[in-house]
């Protein structure tokens, strides 16, 4: 079973051009190239600073290249109304960001609230949300503060589709949870990615997660992308870097890890 | 039992002063709030204001309060009306704790929290009314409810200049060397103190965020 990938509208749906971030003169990014095809989960991999984090937030505009150019369906991030961008884009963090004084149906419905969306609509959207996460209907009408991690993070994801975006960022995460709640977390999002074929661009610094949910793996270090790889020829690959990377989660495991 | 003699055959006036007090410290806690309120937020926003601001509402509040009444007395058209004075005075030491919260308020506000709200595409008025301000309400508050406290206290010396309150009857007391007479003017002020930080402070736990 293959993820759903249209053949039609082929052109990439985020392309960094030569992108760098510059902070105070440090690089923390520089020459960036990448295309994200429609329909396909790209994960950054990389370790702590490698610049993943920074390189997803310059999808939606909380961060701006310092040169170069970061394009959303082919139109630059810097000329498009950021709150329209942001909101045609999902985004999901490692520590989720509910908002605490609001019920998890009111956090789920904010972006069509704010949409002008009608209530009746809000209702059904919410509903529908909450079942596609697996969370209970009960759940709606309960504070962030009562859930667990994992249903937190589910609440997080819901409330990322609310609006039917095209595209999702996700930051690690699933980074914070268990892992057994990781485990089912990731098997879901497979389930779920195979049903809605949204275009997802997913920060991880396991390899095995990594592996596990990636169409193609972008592997980063210090501020550059190193390789572009699908699992399988990542875990063959004679790069160095890859290399090193497969060699410290150990043995053991296989191409066949992969699922789907 | 001198004093309770006193209040007993005082108690219109007693009941006009209290009036006169709580009118002081209502008008110049609101006016505060309304001016301290939006600096608040402004320099969580700017954090380059935030140090000259808070350090300007530090320096009012280092201003010993009966020089500043002091000061403002030769002020054209503050110095011709003593409430009006008063008040100002009253307002100018009520700032700082209420910018001083709402800055905090705001800025202890999880990042995450805010960080996701942005990425969702709030907007940030969006941001600030349906967020950062509904979580940094209850800091906010106790920040009003010091703001309180010190004016029903600052509200005494108003007496001085001539703008009435529980004062009154402190100093007339201190002139005519009579505890009882001072206890008429303390004691109202202090209950008032401790019901408004009482009321302020339920409040305050009442709008708390889970």
């Amino acid at each position: 079973m293959l993820a759903v990938m249209p053949a039609s509208d082929s052109g990439p749906v985020v392309e960094f051009r030569d992108v760098s971030y510059r902070v105070s003169g440090t690089d923390v990014l520089s020459g960036f190239n990448l295309q994200i095809q429609r329909g396909e989960t790209l994960v950054l991999l990389g370790r702590s600073g490698s610049g993943k984090t920074t390189t997803l937030k310059l999808v939606n505009r909380l961060l701006v290249p310092s040169s170069g150019e970061v394009r959303v369906k082919d139109v630059p991030t810097t000329q498009s109304d950021v709150i329209r961008l942001r909101r045609n884009i999902g985004y999901v963090i490692q520590d989720v960001g509910l908002f605490p004084h609001f019920t998890i149906e009111r956090n789920i419905g904010l972006v069509p609230r704010i949409e002008g969306w009608r209530q009746d609509r809000i209702r059904a959207r919410v509903t529908e949300l909450m079942q596609l996460v697996g969370l209970a209907p009960e759940m709606g009408s309960r504070y962030p503060h009562q859930l667990s991690g994992g249903q937190k993070q589910r609440v997080g994801v819901a409330r990322a589709l609310a609006a039917n975006p095209e595209i999702l960022l996700m930051d690690e995460p699933f980074g914070a949870l268990d892992p057994l709640t990781r485990d089912e977390l990731q098997r879901e999002f497979l389930s779920l990615q195979k049903r809605l074929g949204k275009t997802v661009v997913f920060v991880t610094h396991d390899l095995r997660e990594a592996v596990r949910l990636a169409t193609r793996i972008a592997l980063m270090e210090a501020g550059k992308l190193v390789a572009v790889l699908s699992p399988e020829e990542f875990l063959r690959s004679n790069d160095p870097w890859a290399s090193a990377y497969v060699r410290a989660f150990g043995d053991g495991w296989s191409p066949s890890t992969r699922e789907a | 039992m001198h004093f309770f003699q006193f209040m007993v055959q005082n108690q219109s006036q007693v009941l006009d002063l209290t009036l006169e007090h709580l009118w002081l410290v209502g008008i110049s806690t609101a006016l505060a709030a309304v001016v301290g309120m939006p600096l608040g937020i402004a320099i969580a926003r700017h954090e380059g204001f935030s140090k000259s601001v808070l350090g300007g509402a530090n320096i009012i509040q280092t201003v010993p309060s009966l020089a500043l009444f002091g000061f403002l007395l030769p002020v054209p058209w503050l110095g011709t009306n003593a409430d009006r004075l008063a008040i100002l005075a009253l307002t100018l030491y009520a700032l700082l704790p209420i910018i001083r919260n709402t800055y905090t308020g705001i800025r202890g506000v999880d990042p995450a929290v805010v960080e996701a709200g942005r990425g969702m595409g709030l907007t940030n008025s969006q941001l600030l009314f349906q967020v950062q301000l509904p979580l940094a309400l209850s800091v906010i508050l106790s920040g009003v409810r010091t703001a309180v406290v010190i004016a029903v206290g600052l509200a005494t010396i108003a007496a001085a200049i001539g703008a009435g309150g529980l004062g009154e009857f402190i100093f007339r007391g201190l002139a005519m060397v009579d505890n009882s007479v001072i206890l008429a003017g303390a004691i109202p002020a202090a209950i008032l103190a401790l019901v408004a930080d009482f009321v302020v402070g339920w409040l305050e736990r009442r709008l708390r965020p889970h």
